[in-house]
């Protein structure tokens, strides 16, 4: 039998190791001589205290969100696309393509557009590495992250000598045409008469990242794909007696996987730039591990740590902005929450195996006092 | 120099001996009195805590109450370097040998008396050749590891023990690699131990090993030492009966077999591994419908490769028929799933790492090869639903226990884990029926079950392939016995006009038939 009831391995092992993470960065606040409680007060006001900070929290959680579930479909596969990064870029280049040469009448169908530009840039940047992984057995982590490179090096090249307006000196395409351009949650949210910031990013991706996570559940955990997906993650032998080709598997999965971290460009790209310039992914694409991490590859998980570090993101844009702690303090932050919360899943998940014990154990002597 | 031991004081005395793993009490309460120079049996199924009990002694575990005594005197054992010392020896199941170094060196390593390797070896040396002489334990003391057959490198796990001096000598399932011959000699070594004067305790869940080399026998069931017995005064009935709690059948209950036509045709198949070494030499057999093809031999002669490409999940070359009609053994039609459309069931060797996804749940698992066939779908989606009552159906029929369909495969016991496997391929109706090691790791309350299944299988006219390397299996179920010995088959014998011993002679490679 499992050591843990399942409530606690998905909610206390998480929330546990995010306290152990939150006391871990307030000491190093008081370290450096701030306020640990102020520092929190101003967080929490800044991300989650006024409409226009839920508007970015909630913009930088739907890049996370996409890029997380890309890192969650490769891993059921037992694949680690850590090219998360480089298959948004393609996928930005995409959205781009898709915005700039065709002439949309109106963003409903501009959008549906862009979301095949960009997952099929970003599954066709994808692809390369998987092919070599399924064909040739070239580890898919180095290959990824070379493919990262790759894609700044191309992206560079477009902006600068391609897709560049004429006369500008900016790396950067034109802005796209007002007809693409993607309502805001304050547009959609007017009709139902909430009032929600004008300023803020968020946009309607937020709703497409939201389906997509619910139709990578269904694929996971309600087709016959996905039972093979998450087969051939848990035993290639396994698998392969079962007749679930390796080539196959690994082809498909790492195909949904860039064509998801490359749909982050409607969000980013289409939503919020609305045009395409050079650092569009800002790291998005490895944030994307540590959510996939935290998350346990769930959807569900996913969602809610996307958002937490939607969170950490705009709060501390806010400390940066309104403290004298360093910019660098905010990265350290956000990493104790990934070590937590990912490397050191065991920490904590052996001392509460052992205190669920110890408590099903004098129980049971409760019943039987012959021990 | 008074305090020796008492003249007829135990070897090794265990008194009260508890250890539990978080809710699993793997041993509770065990006590045993081993005299010197006797062979001690300590019998039980799997996860009976035979292997626990022996760690404890080893200094693996610690054990949570109970006491330990050599020769009458308490000891503590903290760890493997303390069993050692006093005297303890063990010869693991799975060998702890470095297979590129020399035997004399394997022998030394972690032995050695100082920084330099010369007179720790010459040493080692002498000591081995008085060793041979003793015991009448012969090995070439230069041979590397990975030349020498397995006989051979359990005998230099015994050297080694007897090398730091043991007195107690511990073997876990010392004959699970062996042949017959192979075993017959080790049970001679042992018994020259045992006239020499050392302890030895035997692990083992073989009833015939017991009955011929022990003197006394443990019987251990579910963590509890449940019986000690002179083995001259027991039967392998009532050891059975006293393993499992109840009455078993030991031989299978079947009829003869009335085989049918031809349904698997094997000819001339031949398959290389990715090492370039032919694994199968051409391979001729047939299986008729209505009958149990047994194979017998060594693990290790190409009976996997045999299950693998028969099972569509290795390459190889040559013709293989079913029912008349050719079956490809390359390219995108030669895989688990192809086979399984055109009739084959595959019961595959590795239960946990081939036919079961152990961190899947039952329901998962018995979908598990079959989840595109029609009646799993609705539309694009899975029909979880179906899939889950046809689980519960055949938890039911098979009697799995407990009959959860929810439940992570690696939370049933070994003999439920292959019912599920068992349900799912052989109520799929197939032609052939592929099962290799159907009982490996399984209680023998569900070997008789298991057992049962196969035979109904045959007498409703499917053809069955059983690879198994318990010689007492196949003889009991096939029948009809092909061996296998190095990739090819070195001949066919019907069980009741065969023995052991002529069997043994075709797994060690020595022909009968030219």
């Amino acid at each position: 039998m499992d050591v843990m009831p399942k409530w606690a391995e998905v909610i206390l092992v998480p929330l546990i190791s995010l306290l152990l993470a939150a006391i871990l960065s307030a000491l190093v606040i008081l370290a450096i001589g701030e306020d640990p409680v102020a520092a929190v007060k101003l967080m929490v006001s800044g991300a989650l205290g006024s409409t226009y900070g839920w508007g970015y929290t909630l913009y930088y959680a739907t890049n996370f969100m996409f890029t997380g579930l890309a890192v969650a479909v490769a891993f059921h596969a037992g694949l680690f696309n850590i090219g998360g990064e480089g298959q948004a870029m393609l996928g930005g280049l995409g959205v781009a393509l898709v915005c700039l040469f065709i002439p949309w009448p109106h963003w409903t169908i501009a959008v549906l557009a862009a979301i095949i530009g960009s997952a099929l840039f970003g599954a066709l940047w994808a692809a390369i590495p998987a092919y070599l992984q399924a064909k040739r057995g070239s580890h898919i982590v180095i290959t990824t992250i070379m493919f990262n490179f790759i894609a700044a090096a191309v992206l560079n090249y477009m902006l600068v000598n391609i897709l560049r307006p004429a006369g500008s000196m900016d790396p950067a395409t034109a802005r796209f045409p007002e007809a693409v351009h993607l309502p805001s949650l304050h547009d959609l949210l007017a009709p139902f008469g909430i009032a929600f910031s004008k300023a803020a990013p968020a946009n309607v991706s937020l709703v497409v990242a939201m389906i997509a996570c619910v139709l990578v559940w269904l694929l996971i955990w309600r087709t016959p794909l996905g039972l093979e997906i998450r087969s051939y993650g848990k035993s290639q032998r396994a698998a392969r007696y079962a007749g679930i080709g390796s080539v196959r598997i690994t082809m498909i999965a790492m195909l949904i996987s860039g064509a998801l971290a490359g749909m982050m460009a409607i969000n980013n790209v289409m939503g919020e730039a609305e045009r395409l310039v050079l650092n569009a992914v800002e790291g998005a694409g490895f944030i994307g591990i540590a959510v996939a991490l935290m998350g346990r590859s769930h959807p569900v998980g996913v969602f809610l740590a996307a958002i937490l570090f939607g969170f950490l993101y705009q709060g501390g844009a806010e400390l940066a902005l309104w403290t004298s702690i360093p910019r660098e303090l905010i990265v350290v932050i956000q990493a104790l929450v990934i070590l937590f919360t990912g490397a050191l899943d065991n920490m904590v998940r052996m001392p509460l195996e052992r205190i669920f014990l110890a408590l099903r154990r004098t129980s049971k002597s409760k019943s039987t006092p012959a021990e | 120099m008074t305090m020796t031991a008492p003249a007829n004081a135990p070897a090794i005395e265990l008194k009260g001996i508890s250890k539990a793993f978080g809710p699993v009490q793997a041993n509770k309460d065990i006590s045993i009195r081993v005299m010197p120079g006797t062979i001690h049996g300590i019998i039980g199924e799997n996860g009976a805590g035979k292997s626990t009990l022996m760690s404890i002694l080893y200094g693996f575990y610690k054990a949570d109450a109970g006491e330990i005594l050599i020769s009458g005197q308490k000891t503590e054992i903290p760890d493997s370097q303390a069993a050692i010392a006093a005297g303890i020896g063990m010869v693991f199941q799975h060998f702890k040998l470095v297979e590129n170094f020399t035997v004399l060196e394997n022998i030394i390593l972690g032995a050695e008396d100082g920084g330099l390797l010369k007179p720790s070896l010459s040493k080692a040396r002498k000591t081995l050749l008085q060793l041979e002489q003793e015991y009448d334990l012969k090995v070439d003391p230069d041979a590397v590891i990975e030349e020498i057959g397995v006989g051979m490198q359990q005998r230099v796990e015994i050297l080694k023990a007897l090398y730091r001096q043991a007195n107690i000598l511990i073997l876990d399932e010392p004959t699970g690699v062996l042949t017959p011959s192979e075993a017959d000699q080790l049970f001679r070594i042992l018994g020259r131990l045992k006239d020499e004067g050392k302890t030895i305790i035997l692990i083992t869940h073989k009833l015939r090993e017991i009955m011929d080399i022990t003197d006394t026998v443990s019987v251990m069931r579910r963590g509890e030492m449940t019986a000690t017995v002179k083995t001259s005064e027991t039967s392998p009935e009532q050891l059975a009966e006293l393993m499992v709690g109840r009455k078993v059948l030991l031989r299978v209950d079947k009829v003869p077999a009335t085989p049918g036509d031809v349904v698997l045709d094997v000819k001339d198949l031949r398959v290389v591994d990715d090492q370039k070494v032919e694994r199968l030499r051409g391979i001729d057999l047939q299986v008729r419908a209505g009958e149990i093809l047994g194979i017998a031999g060594v693990a290790g002669n190409g009976q996997s490769e045999l299950l693998e490409v028969l099972g569509g999940y290795a390459d190889g070359t040559g013709t293989i028929t079913l029912n008349g009609q050719p079956i490809e053994l390359t390219g995108a039609q030669s895989d688990g799933r192809s086979r399984r459309a055109r009739g084959i069931a595959h019961v595959p060797e590795d239960r946990q790492r081939e036919g079961l996804i152990m961190d899947f749940t039952a329901w998962e698992n018995t979908a598990f090869g079959y989840h595109r066939d029609a009646a799993y779908q609705s539309g694009m989606l899975s029909n979880n639903a179906a899939i889950k009552a046809e689980t519960q159906a055949k938890m039911d029929r098979f009697d799995v226990r407990p009959p959860h369909p929810h439940l992570a495969a690696k939370n049933f016991s070994g003999g439920n884990q292959q019912k599920i496997v068992l349900a799912r391929e052989i109520e799929r109706n197939p032609d052939l029926l592929l099962i290799g090691q159907p009982t490996r790791g399984v209680d023998i309350g569900a070997i008789e079950f298991i057992h049962q299944q196969i035979v109904a299988l045959r007498d409703q006219g499917k053809a069955i392939l059983l690879v198994s390397v318990e010689l007492e299996e196949i003889l009991s179920l096939a029948d009809r016995v092909a061996v296998m010995f190095d990739g090819r088959i070195m001949g066919e014998r019907m069980p009741g006009q065969t023995d052991e011993k002529e069997l043994g002679l075709l797994m060690a490679g020595v022909s009968g038939d030219a």
